[in-house]
């Protein structure tokens, strides 16, 4: 396990391996109830990470302070082992090159498959160049690309809104690519996708792995399998194990925490 | 044919462009050739009154349109966009209440008849400027554009959304009626700012000035959608009905959605200005009875009516609505404000998106569709 030990610093990580994601005793609290507890967690540059967790463990918590959505009572959030989180906001955040996708596919359903891909894909985000901005040649052939990953080609004059539930969950994978991010945070990409579109989104992810650095949060367990990659399960807002999924499937605190009380 | 040239034929089908030259010929050609020069008695004949009102109609458009730019398209609906039209009214008043001159009542050549009667001697610093055309010109969009930016920077920044923001617009639209029915606040109190004599030297009584005014209002009106359409069609144009459908997603996305608001707000302000000092010397008065809050409610009253999110239903609703309240003032004035009432009702239940809304399902036959199918439910 790789666990950062609390003394040191994220000096002494990047003189092992450089990661793109360092949580340091990051807390957070609602109302009392502590959503995350001292959570460390390290993604290292180019990793796939799933986590999985019980309801109410801190994963979308975790994705909240990582985006900027919500700010941590305690802790050090550091993006490619530089850059501290915990004080920028969602923009900031996102034009550093973090990507998200939400539990609840979010797409733009009065626009186009084109447009919403268009609108996602890395540009300058002023206001200015956004009135003036005109695609150009080689920006046309990266959106077809894009929509030629997520299987959407067919269906690019369309509206988002009346895409399918699976659709959507793509569409709004493939706005996250069209951003260009090096570290894409999904959470939940296969919920209330059928077994065919499930298989087809692991292949999609392997393909992205190959040159994104991924965080997965997810609930099932096959999905979470097929993915073949290092573990974090979370419990009450911090890593209880870690490591390949049979390992932590046979972690006797693991199989209390999911089938125990 | 050059890149902005070929873009703009490109904001139009073929057929809008129809509609758009057309109305355009008749609306800045025809109306002022049949009222000048065909001669009064004639059928044809179009009386200066009526050219008048139909101006009022196309200041209102620009008005409806500013409003159609924020709330159909970023989904932000101001209830308080008289503030905007109110102001653009008072700048240009205060232009024609320096243009009087000596002419007031009191004869007196410095000071408007108002500030006579308050007994000052002299114009307050900001009124200053006012005598020159080309500085109220300058203001009309500044100030509403001012306001616009401080009040959107300090909601949109606070992320204050949906009803919350309607609310606090209908309130700062309130304050400044309350506000600028004092007196000591220079713009003529409780009456505001009227009896104008001439603008740009010309005499308002004329009927030549009447139609010169109208025509500037169409011409106007015309810049101003393809303003509108202009930033519609663009990228930002995307991202603002990407902010209307999932603002926190945009953020997401690396946009700034304050900035995108704020750029939208301010610019809708300035084209609600232009529409007020557009508006106040055809009617010939501004007073504080331009800021009530029923007022602004009713301007989005026009803009559901047409249909919102469409640029040229907004037109279509000032146009409906407000040539209905020509008819029924005239006709059966204790009706009005329950016919207006329940016509905001009815479109919000039975055509939300408004007679542009109808027109599009008629054209498509879904309106026929949905009619034939609740038809052969009551067969069967």
């Amino acid at each position: 396990m790789s666990m950062p030990e609390p003394t040191t610093g994220p000096d002494a990580m990047t003189a092992r391996e450089p990661s793109i994601l360092y949580l340091e005793g990051v807390s957070v609290s609602f109302d009392g109830f502590k959503a995350l507890n001292s959570l460390n967690l390290i993604i290292r540059r180019g990793e796939m990470r799933a986590i999985i967790g019980p309801n109410g463990a801190g994963k979308t918590t975790m994705m909240d302070v990582v985006t900027g959505k919500t700010r941590p009572d305690t802790g050090r959030v550091l993006f490619a082992d530089d850059v501290n989180l915990t004080h920028l906001d969602e923009t900031d955040i996102a034009n550093l090159g973090i990507g998200r996708k939400f539990q609840k596919p979010t797409v733009f359903e009065s626009l186009t498959v084109f447009e919403n891909i268009y609108l996602a894909q890395k540009t300058k985000r002023s206001i200015a160049e956004t009135l003036f901005a005109r695609i150009r040649g080689e920006q046309l052939t990266r959106i077809e690309a894009t929509l030629e990953t997520i299987r959407l080609t067919e269906r690019r004059e369309d509206l988002a809104g009346d895409l399918s539930h699976g659709q959507k969950q793509w569409l709004e994978i493939g706005m996250l690519l069209a951003q260009e991010p090096e570290l894409m945070l999904l959470d939940e990409p296969v919920a209330g996708m059928s077994d065919a579109e499930t298989e087809q989104t692991v292949t999609l992810l392997m393909e992205i792995a190959k040159d994104h650095s991924l965080v997965v949060v997810e609930h099932d367990m096959e999905f979470v399998r097929n993915l073949d990659c290092t573990v974090s399960v979370l419990h009450e807002g911090s890593v209880l194990a870690e490591g390949p999924m049979d390992t932590v499937q046979s972690d006797p605190r693991v199989i209390e925490v999911y089938l125990g009380r | 044919m050059g890149p902005i040239s070929s873009r703009l034929i490109a904001m139009e089908s073929k057929r809008s462009w129809a509609a758009i030259l057309t109305l355009a010929v008749i609306a800045i050609f025809v109306v002022p050739i049949l009222n000048l020069a065909v001669p009064e008695g004639s059928l044809f004949h179009i009386p200066t009154f009526w050219v008048t009102t139909l101006g009022k109609y196309l200041a209102f458009a620009i008005l409806a349109l500013s409003l159609d730019l924020i709330w159909g398209y970023a989904g932000i609906l101001s209830l308080g966009h008289g503030a905007f039209f109110g102001l653009g009214g008072y700048a240009m008043g205060m232009y024609m209440m320096r243009q009087v001159g000596e002419r007031g009542v009191y004869g007196n050549p410095d000071l408007p008849d108002f500030m006579v009667f308050l007994n000052w001697d002299s114009v307050p610093w900001y009124w200053l400027g006012f005598d020159q055309f080309w500085f109220a010109a300058v203001m009309v969009l500044a100030v509403p554009g001012a306001l616009g930016f401080v009040f959107g920077w300090l909601a949109f920044r606070s992320r204050i959304t949906g009803v919350y923001f309607s609310i606090i617009s209908q309130a700062m639209v309130y304050a400044f009626m309350l506000a600028f029915f004092r007196n000591e606040m220079g713009f003529g109190g409780n009456n505001g700012l009227t009896d104008f004599k001439d603008i740009l030297g010309f005499e308002l009584s004329r009927e030549t000035t009447k139609v010169g005014l109208y025509v500037a209002t169409a011409v106007s009106l015309l810049i101003v959608y393809f303003i509108c359409r202009a930033v519609v069609s663009s990228k930002l144009g995307r991202l603002l009905i990407a902010v209307r459908d999932a603002e926190n997603r945009v953020r997401f996305l690396g946009y700034s959605v304050t900035n995108a608001k704020l750029f939208v707000f301010t610019l809708s302000a300035m084209l609600a200005g232009l529409a007020g000092a557009l508006y106040v010397p055809q009617v010939g008065i501004i007073n504080p009875g331009e800021f009530a809050p029923a007022k602004s409610i009713e301007m989005a009253i026009w803009v559901a009516v047409g249909g919102r999110g469409t640029l040229f239903g907004a037109i279509i609703g000032a146009f409906a609505v407000n040539g209905t309240r020509t008819y029924f003032t005239a006709a059966a004035p204790e009706v009005w404000l329950f016919f207006l009432g329940t016509l905001f009702i009815l479109v919000t239940l039975v055509m939300p998106n408004g007679i542009v809304g109808v027109y599009k399902s008629l054209r498509s036959g879904e309106l026929f569709d949905a009619i034939r199918r609740r038809l052969r439910r009551v067969d069967a």
